[in-house]
């Protein structure tokens, strides 16, 4: 019986996974290849030109969201590491509320905080509104329903991601290994460079993935901060699947961004070293 | 550190300023929640009033939005938390065939894209012709919040003393009563956390959501859909309270946390 125990806690949660998890993949997988449509409904064909034809018709939007998705992670590392550093080596006794403060916009629906972030940048909003008032900006600024909205919607969205995961392995940096490169005649500079730098890397590579995939595949901020230039892959694949309803398009368009994602991120992790990699799914 | 006084003080300012810009849609939510909007849009400050808190459930549709949402939340939080604990100890305790299967399986359920997993399912619903209900994104639900739960209990079951059990046994515990009365007591914070994440993923969550819902309509899912008729200040109102609540039971939690230690 105590031999059996591990197993019969594990089946409950591993039946869910086995059912909602790998086997929806395997429905995708066999829709992706079919042919049909909604009303008569799909057989399956082996159809693989599903997929050549998909990334035929929606090369832009699946280019456009791996350009959103790369640059909002950018922009995410550029802001964030020095607040993470900030916190990790001189926040002192106050880190937690630090913390606490970053995380804030997560109790309100991401949802709402994307409607209230393009409420705040609407043309005529409270804040251009009010510098178009004054004679500050011309009446026709907007920014609104452009790349500049999108990307910092997704920057907004998804910067603490970036910063708590380089924030924890900054915090775990022992300050004496900096202290025995300044003692060594290091300049701040190159103490930051050749030691805290390299230190952070596993932090950096694990808020990279825990805020790239979701960036790119996010449809929320291109629907509510985007015009028509602006459509993402994950509005086509929302429109496919839910108004068009051509499932084999739509699973081979999902499959597609995923094995996308897969690529970016074994050719990511080759360049920055399979030990920080190991080191980051270790967590 | 030696230099760098500015540089350490421009860095505290810096940190500010980026908090301050994450808040400023929360403030900016608050704030229009009180706003005596007289024309159909709620874009521009026509002064305070609390009428939006009196007529807060007067958009039925909305109103069982929210009630959809906080039922599913509830539902999807207690199955999570029982199985997700569950597993947490099976994979935190013991050594078992499948373990590496299991690890995987919790690591790709936390990496998936929500779109994916929204697609996979719908694509699994739709080949087995199974109807969309509340249901369903129950199911879908569980499902992106158990690797949360898993992870945080296995954090506490590692550090957990195994003499403790051993000790409870000895004095003639059952092997309930040693769960209940011991092991269950010193992972609770795990659990505790596991569950507050569940919740909060569940009540928020949109992409998975929208492939599921059928015709069901959970509070995101009326927001988006509701964009571009305007959005009523009903819904700042709602998102304040969750706001208010959320931040009360973090910083309660944050608080009975010092006091134990």
């Amino acid at each position: 019986m105590r031999r059996l125990t591990p197993y019969l806690l594990a089946l409950p949660s591993w039946m869910w996974l086995a059912i909602f998890l790998v086997v929806p993949m395997a429905a995708m997988a066999s829709v992706s290849l079919q042919t049909g449509n909604a009303i008569d409904g799909f057989a399956m064909t082996f159809s693989f030109s599903n997929y050549t034809d998909a990334i035929g018709r929606y090369s832009t939007q699946l280019l456009r969201s791996l350009l959103y998705g790369g640059l909002a992670t950018v922009a995410m590392l550029v802001i964030g590491y020095p607040v993470a550093y900030w916190i990790a080596f001189k926040g002192g006794a106050r880190k937690s509320m630090y913390l606490f403060l970053l995380l804030l916009p997560f109790f309100v629906s991401f949802v709402l905080r994307t409607i209230s972030w393009g409420f705040l940048l609407a043309d005529d909003g409270i804040l251009f509104g009010t510098l178009k008032g004054w004679g500050l900006l011309a009446a026709d600024f907007h920014v609104l329903a452009t790349t500049f909205a999108v990307v910092g919607g997704l920057t907004y969205n998804f910067l603490p991601f970036m910063i708590l995961p380089i924030y924890v392995a900054l915090e775990r940096v022992d300050p004496r290994v900096i202290e025995a490169a300044y003692d060594l005649y290091a300049s701040r500079l190159s103490a930051f460079r050749r030691v805290v730098l390299p230190l952070s890397l596993p932090g950096v590579f694990a808020g990279v993935l825990m805020t790239f995939v979701p960036a790119t595949a996010d449809p929320v901020n291109a629907q509510i901060l985007g015009g028509t230039g602006n459509t993402m892959i994950g509005n086509i694949i929302q429109t496919e699947y839910l108004t068009n309803l051509d499932y084999p398009t739509a699973s081979a368009l999902s499959f597609t961004l995923m094995a996308v994602l897969l690529v970016g991120i074994f050719i990511y992790a080759r360049a920055l070293g399979t030990e920080n990699v190991l080191e980051a799914a270790a967590r | 550190m030696r230099g760098g006084r500015l540089g350490d003080r421009l860095l505290h300012v810096y940190t500010w300023l980026i908090i301050v810009w994450l808040s400023s849609p929360i403030a900016v939510m608050i704030l229009f929640g009180f706003n005596d909007k007289k024309s159909k849009s709620n874009t521009s400050w026509q002064g305070f009033t609390l009428r939006w808190y009196g007529e807060l459930f007067d958009i039925s549709d909305l109103t069982t939005a929210l009630r959809n949402s906080l039922v599913i939340a509830v539902v999807s939080t207690i199955i999570t938390v029982v199985i997700g604990t569950m597993l947490g100890l099976a994979v935190g305790r013991y050594r078992f065939r499948g373990q590496g299967t299991t690890n995987f399986l919790v690591f790709a359920a936390i990496s998936t894209p929500e779109l994916v997993m929204g697609a996979s399912l719908l694509s699994l619903f739709v080949s087995g012709t199974v109807p969309r209900d509340a249901n369903t994104i129950i199911i879908a639900h569980v499902l992106f919040s158990l690797s949360f739960v898993v992870v945080t209990v296995r954090a506490r079951v590692i550090v957990l003393d195994p003499s403790l059990e051993e000790a409870a046994r000895d004095l003639g515990a059952t092997a309930w009563g040693t769960f209940r009365q011991v092991t269950l007591p010193s992972i609770m914070p795990g659990v505790l956390a596991g569950a507050m994440l569940a919740f909060a993923l569940s009540i928020d969550d949109y992409v998975v959501t929208s492939f599921v819902n059928g015709s069901t309509i959970t509070f995101p899912l009326w927001i988006v859909g509701s964009v571009k008729t305007g959005i009523p200040p009903q819904v700042n109102v709602m998102g304040t309270l969750i706001f208010g609540i959320g931040v009360l039971i973090a910083v309660a939690n944050a608080v009975t946390a010092r006091r134990r230690a």
